[in-house]
């Protein structure tokens, strides 16, 4: 596929149905959020290959660079039909079948997944969290993913790998890549010089990570973006160096590839990360763009903020460090220049005496947005609280730290709920929220005490399944263990 | 009472109904091979249409500024209400819904104009030019709005049985409550769309559409042809759930009409946005109520108004809101009793069909009463429910039809055995003592729904079958498949009939020019009524090849069968195919149709008594809920559920209905919540905002079963319908979650209204506190 003048920003769904004609592939929203667009990138990494689960209609089509595109109509074999798909049709897994191409595509992409656990139904519903189906109720669905996922991959894909990767070789490089004029452009660099350099010269262009927020500007409003700097190709800015104390995460460090080194610091930063969009998006979303995109309801920026987290921003060859809290500005106004692009993050480990808790709450659970988010790291000094940082997402025009509570909460005695009040009562000094489609400005600053108070008594030692209904956390620490 | 049943004829041994045959396009779904109307191969030169909507709620058109969106790439045509060479109407009923808004503007997002452009993109961008003055006027956005204003779209109506005031004044115990109750969007994963291929004189429409009928009309009215002109097909839909019973119309008429301007196809399919912004949803209800009781928890009268805002146009309405007022009493005899329906007009999109038609809401209501009695009475929710259960003696509604099919003593014993639920009451309230954070609930309740439209002139069904001479038949029916299995159920009768391997029945698209006046797929009634008219056809076929053959092979009539793909004519056996291409050769007519209507139903609207329904579907099921008291969050931990689909006509299929329809009614009570603000935008009108149930959503802990009685009435091989009565056994759920915050404070009653979010559950255990 070859990217045309005019069609820089055409996404690889219109690609598909539009150009292509390839109709299996459905749109049910053009806003990543249904799954019905989902189609698979098979890219080889590192002498193997990953199956990217991926929404088509949000992506665009030159981020398939690369990639091989495989789609619902690749799956079967003649008359053959792939065991996803057969074991599908056995469950009575389709109903009216517009979500069925969506699903089938994540499950290839699960069926060629490597996996250290065995697959059980939970780990099924998340694997599927981005995929909607308005009929089933979903448990045949999750029946045909048990049935025909979770082993060895025989499927003719599997077998073919080495023509393929030969295939991906051939159109790999480690060129830059531009198409388009100096006007109207789609560009990859292929290095971070390379990258600072174009952006220099047009610091207009827009950088694109994952797309998984840009690309609804293009479906929903229309925007004309006329110059594109796709990151997916730059190399090492997705490097991840976890290292005794800290771990770096380059920009565009995909969530998923995130996610295992985020819940090594606590579970409840996995459970979060669990909990972020669904796979699809989790596997372009960038962690960088989370962050760079300024939004106040963004989940990883309260979790990295109350971590402590210091941001890496580059412009030119020069790079600067800011805490992570001093880039957001006010409402979609960041510290970041012209020309200057998100480098890294670099996020401190617990150290021993460092307690941390995080909750999402959303009105569902899976894939969606939060309503508020609550972050909390806590420094323990025997029983007492010597420092805390507090940060929430939803409560204000930014994500924010909430240093009225922080203060009131230093010397604080975690056995004593009673020495706890001045910070819940604090809360209400840090933040003055709206009431919008998610939640009214009342239920927020009724959930930021609650779980503030949830915070310290899981902290005090209270076992999680008798204070939350999700993310269980002595669940996560047997299965670690 | 219903003719008792004949068990030697339901008992007889079936070879393909009954059997848990797979959808029919199970294999086009996972291959991606089954067509939709976006999915058909586009004629050369079609064009695209995208339309454009009112940016206020309630205002008088000002200006309408059109010229840039002419001048924009790409733009062939615009369309507005003065382009409509006939009637600009696409309502069902009432000729009020215009297709293209003039004068006045009735809810944000009301369509003004369309843009027709080369391309989807070219359209959809041009429409963004506009220039829209609106002379705005104070929208009515909420139920109370509407009822303060005294504002209606319908007149009120009511159902009287006994004198429930005196009833009410009598009682030893009362209990009075406002619960509200809230819409809801189809999302169905396929959006509105349709294409329209000019023709001669003739128009041919492919819509996503239940009721191609319908469109037909509409289509016609609108371009001044004949309705035989006009010709709408479907083959399947992307999911339906009523909101493409009505809904469908306006986008088939949009793209007809720039087909016939043109002269060129033309396709319209609508952004998700917009069509979550300009189609109807389920009507919200505001219900009123007030009960009496003795002390054992025995109803002696119930006084409910049912107020629900239907939005700007009566559209089916009236319908809806009559069939909440039939399903007020769910399962339960009502000595004494008044029901009040207020159909409220308000400056929102108007409100529509959607699985269970109005009757989830008048269920929900006497669900919450019911829970009220148990709360002030200090008993086990589930004892008042099985003491108020219709019986003996106590069999009459309050709309005068008798209860005769009654299996739901039967039916909540013995899912309260498998369900264990004794114990787990236990359990429950030995939990909730030592758990301050978290709080668990559980409740079973039952659902009792009516089946047949309630207008009953449009219980009816045709079918048009042929025999060809390789022995194929090729089906065909006025009902619509939207993914509920109707096609695959019908051909399994029609494969019966002829004893025949199914695959040798062709199913074939719903068409207009097939089987004509149809009805719209809709009341859970499609295969009740297909599936008879289909046999009814198939069984003229297979009288005239009986006849045939009898003569041919000269043996009486009576000792012909088909099965197993032969005829059997005494000794002698014949491939089917065989005898069809002899009796083509013996000039035998191997086509036919069929038609069925709904025996024994009447309803007279004045007097409001009759037998609107030919039968009752029922059902049980029991959940339980943990919820976090602190922030409202709220998990299902499992579900038992018992489901009455008669002697089912496809197992597989009707689970399938049952998972999916209860797993909707949950998300309808959980976390799918429209937002209006004040100005009446709609805030939720996108999947990132509203929030259907997703995977995880459903318990690992499911235990669903059928209960395997035959249908009391004649039915289709004593089947019963199946697509909307699971939706309301979700109820449970809403219901388990009061139970749990009623382990609060004990006696109170728990003001949670739907759909239990988190924040309306907190919202509920603040409440509690401060009452
Ligand atoms: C269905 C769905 C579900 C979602 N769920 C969640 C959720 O649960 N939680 C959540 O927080 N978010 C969610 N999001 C939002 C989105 O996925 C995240 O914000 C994601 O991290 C964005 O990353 P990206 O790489 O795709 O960003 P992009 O869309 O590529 O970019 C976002 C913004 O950041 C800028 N940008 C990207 N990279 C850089 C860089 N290196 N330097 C400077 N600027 C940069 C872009 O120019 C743009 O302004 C969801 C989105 C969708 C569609
Ligand atoms: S179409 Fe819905 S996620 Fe892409
Ligand atoms: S089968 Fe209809 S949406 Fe999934």
């Amino acid at each position: 596929m070859r990217l045309r003048d005019g069609a820089l920003t055409l996404t690889l769904l219109d690609y598909l149905r539009l150009t292509e004609r390839a109709t299996g592939t459905k749109e049910g929203c053009a806003e990543g959020d249904c799954g019905a667009c989902t189609v698979v990138l098979r890219r080889s990494v590192g002498g193997g290959f990953v199956y990217q689960p991926v929404n088509a209609c949000i992506l665009l089509a030159g981020q398939a660079d690369g990639a091989d595109v495989i789609t619902v109509e690749d799956l079967a074999d003649g008359a053959t039909l792939h065991p996803v798909q057969q074991a599908m049709v056995e469950q009575h897994g389709s109903q009216c079948g517009f979500c069925t191409p969506g699903f089938i595509m994540a499950l290839f992409a699960l069926y060629h997944a490597q996996r250290d656990a065995p697959l059980d139904r939970a780990a099924v519903n998340d694997w599927i969290a981005g995929n909607l189906c308005r009929c089933t109720g979903y448990r045949p669905i999750v029946d045909a993913a048990l049935a025909s996922c979770g082993g060895v991959a025989t499927d003719r894909f599997a077998t073919q790998e080495a023509e393929a990767a030969r295939a991906l070789a051939a159109i790999d490089g480690e060129d830059d890549v531009f198409a388009g004029s100096d006007e109207r452009f789609f560009a990859a660099p292929a290095s971070i010089p390379a990258l600072a350099a174009l952006y220099a010269k047009h610091p207009d262009a827009v950088l694109v990570g994952g797309a998984t927020d840009v690309g609804l500007w293009i479906t929903k409003q229309f925007h004309e973006l006329a110059k594109i700097i796709w990151l997916g190709r730059v190399r090492g800015l997705d490097a991840i160096d976890d290292v005794a104390d800290a771990i770096t995460f380059g920009a565009t460090a995909s969530h998923e590839a995130a996610i295992p080194h985020l819940a090594a610091i606590d579970p409840d930063l996995g459970e979060l990360m669990r909990r972020f969009a669904g796979k699809q998006i989790r596997s372009v979303g960038t962690i960088g763009g989370n962050i760079a995109n300024g939004s106040p309801i963004g989940d990883t920026p309260p979790a990295l903020i109350a971590l402590g987290a210091t941001l890496a921003l580059q412009k030119g060859d020069v790079v600067r460090r800011i805490p992570l809290e001093d880039f957001f500005l006010a409402y979609g106004k960041q510290d970041r220049t012209a020309s200057e692009f998100v480098r890294a993050v670099q996020v401190p480990k617990l150290k021993v005496d460092e307690r941390f808790r995080c909750y999402k709450i959303s009105k569902r659970f899976d894939q969606d947005i939060s309503a508020v988010m609550g972050a909390f790291k806590v420094t323990l000094a025997g029983a007492r609280i010597a420092a805390a940082r507090i940060a929430f997402g939803g409560m204000a025009a930014t994500p924010k730290r909430a240093l009225a509570a922080e203060a009131a909460l230093a010397g604080a005695d975690l056995g004593d709920a009673g020495s706890w009040q001045a910070a819940l009562a604090a809360l209400a000094d840090d933040f003055s929220p709206i009431t919008d489609q998610r939640a009214s400005a009342d239920y927020r600053r009724d959930v930021v005490r609650a779980l503030l108070r949830k915070a310290l008594m899981e902290t005090a030692g209270a076992a999680t399944h008798r204070t939350r209904v999700v993310g269980i956390r002595e669940t996560a620490d047997a299965a670690a263990s | 009472m219903p003719p008792p049943p004949d068990l030697a004829e339901i008992d007889a041994p079936t070879r393909t109904v009954r059997a848990p045959t797979m959808h029919d396009s199970a294999v086009r779904h996972v291959c991606g091979t089954a067509v939709y109307v976006d999915d058909i191969r586009e004629p050369e030169g079609m064009l695209h249409a995208a339309v454009g909507g009112a940016t206020v709620a309630h205002g008088r058109i000002k200006r309408l500024g059109l010229d840039a969106v002419r001048a924009a790439p790409g733009v062939v045509l615009v369309l507005t209400a003065a382009d409509i060479p006939g009637r600009n109407d696409c309502s069902p009923v009432m000729g009020d819904d215009p297709i293209f808004a003039g004068g006045v503007v009735e809810f944000r997002g009301q369509v003004l104009f369309a843009v027709v452009a080369e391309t989807r993109d070219a359209a959809r961008r041009a429409v963004r030019l506009a220039e829209i003055e609106i002379d705005a006027e104070p929208p009515l956005v909420t139920v109370d709005q509407a009822l303060a204003a005294e504002s209606r779209i319908l007149p009120d109506y009511t159902f009287r049985k006994g004198d429930s005031a005196a009833a009410l004044a009598a009682a030893p115990n009362r209990h009075a409550g406002t619960l509200r109750i809230g819409g809801q969007e189809h999302f169905y994963l396929e959006g509105q769309v349709a294409l329209a291929v000019p023709g001669e004189d003739e128009m041919l429409v492919h819509s996503s559409t239940q009721h191609p009928s319908e469109l037909q009309h509409t289509i016609a009215r609108m371009l001044k042809l004949p309705q035989a002109a006009v010709t709408v097909e479907v083959r399947r839909m992307g999911g339906a759930f009523g909101g493409k019973e009505t809904q469908a119309g306006q986008w088939a008429a949009i793209a007809a009409l720039a087909a016939r301007l043109t002269g060129r196809p033309c396709k319209l399919r609508l952004d998700r946005d917009d069509d979550m912004i300009m189609t109807g949803k389920r009507h919200d209800f505001r219900a009123d109520y007030q009960i009496a009781f003795d002390n054992d928890g025995r109803i002696q009268g119930y006084d409910v108004c049912l107020a629900s805002r239907c939005g700007y146009s009566a559209d089916l309405s009236g319908s809806i809101n009559d069939r909440a007022m039939f399903h007020a009493d769910n399962a339960y005899y009502l000595p004494a009793a008044t029901i009040l329906s207020k159909r409220m007009k308000t400056h929102t999109v108007s409100n529509t069909a959607f699985r269970g038609f109005g009757g989830p809401q008048g269920m929900l209501a006497i669900e919450r009463a019911i829970d009220a009695i148990a709360w002030t009475l200090g008993r086990d929710p589930l004892d008042v429910r099985k003491r108020n259960l219709y019986g003996n003696g106590r069999d009459m509604t309050p709309y005068g039809m008798r209860v005769t099919d009654n299996i739901l003593p039967e039916m909540i014993d013995a899912l309260e055995r498998s369900s264990d639920y004794r114990a787990r009451r236990r359990t429950v309230a030995a939990f909730n003592a030592d758990s301050p954070l978290l709080k668990r609930g559980l409740a079973l309740t039952p659902v009792k729904f009516g089946i047949s439209f309630t207008n009953t002139f449009l219980n009816q069904a045709g079918a048009l079958v042929h025999v060809y001479q390789d022995g194929t038949v090729h089906l065909n029916h006025s009902g619509t498949e939207m993914g509920q299995g109707l096609f695959i159920k019908v051909a399994q009768v029609v494969a019966e009939e002829f004893g025949i391997d199914l695959d040798r029945v062709q199913i074939t698209a719903t068409t207009t020019g097939k089987v004509p006046n149809t009805s719209a797929t809709a009341a859970s009634s499609g295969s009740d009524l297909n599936g008879m008219a289909a046999q009814a056809a198939a069984r003229a076929i297979k009288a005239r090849l009986t006849d045939f053959a009898a003569a041919e092979f000269d043996v009486p009539a009576e000792q012909i069968s088909f099965r197993d793909n032969q005829v059997f004519a005494g000794n002698t056996a014949i491939p089917f195919p065989d005898l069809v291409h002899k009796a083509y050769r013996g000039q035998v007519s191997l086509s036919s149709t069929g038609f069925y209507r709904t025996p024994r139903i009447h309803w007279d609207a004045k007097t409001a008594t009759g037998r609107p329904f030919f039968y009752f579907a029922y059902g049980a099921a029991c959940s339980e809920v943990t919820v976090d008291i602190t922030t409202g969050e709220m998990k299902v931990e499992r579900i038992d559920i018992l489901h009455d689909v008669g002697r089912s006509l496809n197992p597989a299929i009707d689970i399938g209905q049952i998972e999916g329809g209860f797993v909707q009614g949950m998300g309808w009570l959980t976390a799918e919540e429209l937002v209006f603000d004040a100005e009446g935008r709609l805030l939720t009108h996108a999947p990132s905002t509203y929030k259907v149930p997703c995977a995880s959503d459903v318990p690992a802990d499911l235990r669903i079963a059928l209960f395997d009685g035959p249908n009391r009435e004649e039915t289709i091989y004593r089947s019963k319908a199946v697509g909307e009565p699971p939706l309301m056994l979700a109820i449970s759920v809403f219901a388990a979650i009061a139970d749990a915050l009623h382990s609060l404070s004990p006696g109170k009653s728990v003001p949670l209204n739907a759909p239990a979010t988190p924040e309306s559950i907190l919202h509920s255990v603040k409440e509690l506190a401060r009452a």
